[in-house]
């Protein structure tokens, strides 16, 4: 198990040291007056079923059910209409009501920048991030030919660039977030070549369309296509991280996650983490908010959740109080600047 | 046969005594959530997947299975009984399988629905255990240009085949395409038609609508007609499920032609809506009773029931193969793999073979065990049509109400299910069809996304339909399809020229 001993190494994330703050936070005592649910805890998921935020979601149901972990049950339920909006809206709909929690992944930051939707992360209160989700850059293990197969990004984008414009196909989960920011960022490298991005429902079935060769690429989260990858049909290039992974246990018959270059090792300098982390309601007491700190701490204690995280390759970061609030902020304003270099903000 | 053998020891993990008795209690939930319109299998499997956390993932997986089992079960009953099709899958089930319960042969309808469901599930099965890796292998042909055909495909076999006037099944079927569209544009990501109305981001669900369209629709016009329920006269007969199971052989073809278009649109994965309209279309076009479709023709019955069984079965393919669900039920069980311990994937077959085999040795058995208990109750549910109207209407309308309030919580739906109401009772009146209305809602976001995906990919050139073997045979069937009424009609000018 490498996850326990990487658990709280791997704080640095965006170039932001918090590992002091959040021992800081871990050793605050519990609040004198202890606050807890009254009733079942709604947990809402702002993305479809399947998904990556969703599998985490009911991963944490499942283990705070199976543990006992609170005395009234939790209840997930997916809002995933206007991407995501549908659950931030309803949570913003709510406020102090301390009984809903809701997962965020990088849509918290970008459908009110491209679709003009009237939420911001200000309208919730941080509870704690959980993880940091990567990305890697996939090709198809038998890309171009079976025998000479792309091995490192520098040869992919090599061809990309010597290919025609538009030629290269890069295949994501949805239109103006995080997959096709990371593609925007790859484009600005290749010396004006473009390539094109097609958006799908959902990263699962990203992965698959590479697999059957419709897309040329993907910049699927590990566990999106880890299963592909282990069955040989898939190969990763490089990671979209400052470091590599810190999980040394073997994927493959050959490879582990840390096996896998960063993309700036391989000429590549693109970064991009993204959040998972949790939010509750706005204008909810401390004591409140402490109360989902503490739970979050239980389930990550588990067994369960670290045979998730390595399942997945997260990056392990746990992060509560103003540590927290400030990644959040500063990615909000990295996101803006993104999303504002590549032509995405709302013109409305 | 290596499979064989898999799959008798799957049969000795599922014949152990707790595990029959979770397969049976997942039967029942899963029909009494089919029943429910609104709560549907994805919701029902999701709110009871905690419960199987403790268990091993062999016997979660089977109580699971088997409440997905029994709710593509329970959702033909109600479409039959009361034209409120339970899941989206029983909608086409409604179009003939109401007006035989009208008619009074509610309890034949149901055995004939509930006889094709098995049927089709268990060849999807037979499929599921002897070709599974070459099935998956096929599943990957099917990028965006695919889908498009097959959905292209779907809508060709529905159009023409109303009897009434073409323009009116375009308009309906155009005003469907409209508000498929309200929402999120996934290939742009930009918000389209909303108003800046928040309720509107989601979209118009489709089971809101369905619920309204044909559930409150119909309650409209039966109190117009007089508060009579023409079913009240339903006879009580015992050995209906007998009498009926004697008539069904002869629709060999339609049973053989919607096992194979399940099969096709659950693996691929299409799902088992769109399979089961595609089935309900072909059926009528190529059956020689095509033209008393829509009346209380059996045969409209078994080929949607068939096609949404085998594809809801064959649904689970994708999900333990390639890691992607087939339906959104498939999806809440990928869930539940991982907290369960297990990666979905190409592997899942060769690292967990007592989970596979048990798995599928489940279909089998809890196919036939609902199967029984389903046909068993037959007269029951008959009988509840006796129920005076007066009665029965209101309780209908309140399930209706908390179906659609289920959907995501919001009274707006609610509100929606009534405007759906009255404009179903608007189509009723002006003689507009509903089936193309419905069809298009529930494929027009799936379609418009194919169709642009692959638009992206060929960088605008239709030829991308035609590029290969697959996408061009099934776009050709498309075309021949929707262009046969046009080639009879022109056929019959043609010999009404000639002189006799």
């Amino acid at each position: 198990m490498t996850g326990h001993a990487s658990q709280f190494s791997a704080v640095k994330a965006l170039g932001l040291a918090t590992g002091a703050l959040a021992a800081v936070a871990f050793a605050t005592p519990a609040a004198a007056q202890a606050w807890q649910p009254t009733k079942a805890v709604t947990f809402v998921i702002p993305a479809g079923t399947g998904g990556g935020a969703d599998q985490m979601a009911r991963f944490i149901q499942g283990v705070v059910t199976k543990h006992n972990l609170m005395p009234h049950p939790m209840v997930v339920i997916n809002k995933a209409g206007g991407a995501g909006a549908e659950g931030f809206l309803d949570m913003k709909a709510s406020p102090r009501d301390p009984h809903k929690i809701v997962i965020t992944l990088s849509n918290l930051f970008t459908t009110p920048l491209a679709t003009g939707t009237p939420f911001s992360w200000k309208d919730l209160t941080p509870v704690a991030m959980l993880a940091l989700d990567q990305f890697i850059l996939w090709v198809n293990a038998e890309k171009p030919s079976k025998d000479k197969p792309y091995m490192t990004a520098k040869e992919y984008l090599d061809a990309v660039k010597a290919g025609a414009d538009k030629q290269f196909k890069m295949g994501g989960t949805g239109s103006k977030q995080e997959d096709q920011i990371i593609t925007v960022a790859i484009e600005r490298l290749l010396g004006g070549k473009k390539m094109t991005y097609v958006p799908f429902a959902g990263g699962g079935a990203v992965a698959v369309q590479l697999v059957g060769n419709h897309v040329d690429s993907t910049v699927n989260n590990p566990i999106e296509a880890v299963s592909q990858w282990k069955a040989g049909s898939l190969r990763p290039l490089c990671l979209f991280d400052d470091k590599r992974s810190t999980y040394t246990a073997k994927v493959t018959s050959t490879m582990a996650w840390s096996d896998i270059p960063t993309c700036k090792e391989s000429g590549l300098n693109v970064e991009y983490l993204m959040l998972r982390g949790v939010f509750t309601t706005g204008g909810v007491t401390p004591q409140q908010v402490n109360f989902y700190v503490e739970l979050f701490k239980k389930v990550m204690a588990t067994d369960d959740w670290k045979r998730f995280m390595e399942e997945g390759a997260f990056k392990q970061t746990f992060m509560v109080g103003d540590a927290y609030r400030k990644w959040v902020e500063t990615n909000d304003k990295l996101h803006y600047d993104l999303m504002k270099e590549a032509g995405f903000l709302a013109t409305n | 046969m290596e499979e064989l053998a898999s799959l008798l020891n799957g049969f000795y993990v599922v014949f152990s005594p707790f595990n029959f008795m979770l397969m049976l209690v997942g039967i029942l939930l899963g029909v009494i959530i089919g029943v429910l319109p609104g709560l549907g299998g994805a919701n029902g499997v999701a709110i009871l997947l905690p419960l199987t956390f403790s268990m091993s993932p062999t016997s979660a997986i089977i109580m699971l299975s088997c409440i997905y089992w029994g709710a593509l079960f329970g959702g033909a009953i109600t479409s039959i009984l009361f034209n409120i099709p339970g899941e989206p899958w029983s909608v086409a089930t409604t179009f003939d399988g109401y007006p035989m319960a009208q008619q009074g042969k509610a309890d034949e309808a149901l055995t004939g629905a509930f006889t094709s469901s098995f049927v089709g599930a268990l060849v999807a099965v037979v499929m599921i255990t002897f070709l599974a890796p070459l099935v998956a292998k096929f599943a990957l042909k099917f990028g965006p240009a695919e889908f498009f055909a097959v959905q292209f495909l779907t809508f060709a076999s529905f159009i023409g085949m109303g009897k009434g006037s073409a323009f009116k099944t375009i308009a309906s079927m155009c005003l469907g395409f409209a508000l498929a569209a309200v929402g999120l544009d996934t290939v742009t990501g930009q918000l389209r038609m909303t108003f800046g109305i928040t309720d509107l981001l989601t979209g118009f669900k489709f089971l809101t609508a369905v619920i309204g369209l044909f559930g409150i629709g119909e309650i409209l016009t039966s109190m117009e007609s007089g508060l009579a329920f023409s079913g009240t006269h339903a006879k009580l007969r015992l050995n209906a499920v007998l009498e009926t199971w004697k008539k069904l052989p002869k629709y060999w073809v339609t049973s053989i032609r919607s096992c194979l278009v399940g099969c096709w649109m659950g693996v691929t994965p299409g799902g088992a809506t769109p399979a089961s309209f595609m089935s309900y279309g072909l059926a009528k076009r190529f059956s020689k009773n095509g033209a008393r479709f829509g009346k209380g023709e059996i045969e409209g019955v078994i080929a949607p029931e068939t096609a949404a069984h085998a594809a809801g079965t064959s649904a689970l393919l994708p999900m333990l193969t390639l890691g992607i669900p087939g339906s959104p039920t498939a999806a809440v069980l990928l869930g539940g793999l991982l907290i369960w311990g297990l990666q979905p994937g190409p592997l899942l077959f060769v690292e967990q073979k007592e989970f596979v085999w048990g798995l599928i040795a489940s279909m089998y058995l809890g196919n036939l065990v609902g199967l029984v208990i389903v046909l068993t109750c037959v007269p029951l549910f008959a009988a509840i049509l006796r129920i005076p109207f007066s009665i029965i209407a209101p309780v209908i309308m309140v399930i209706c109400a908390v179906g659609a309030y289920t959907i995501n919580n919001a009274m707006f739906d609610v509100w929606m299910m009534v405007v759906f109401g009255m404009v179903a009772y608007a189509f009723g009146k002006l003689s507009y069809p509903l089936p193309p209305f419905v069809l298009a809602l529930v494929l027009g976001d799936m379609a418009e996304s194919s169709f642009r995906q692959a638009m992206l990919l060929s960088q605008g050139s239709v030829t991308i339909f035609w590029s290969n073997g697959l996408v061009g045979t099934i776009m050709t069937l498309g075309v021949v399809l929707l262009l046969l009424p046009v080639i009879g009609w022109a056929l019959g000018k043609l010999r009404a020229l000639k002189p006799v």
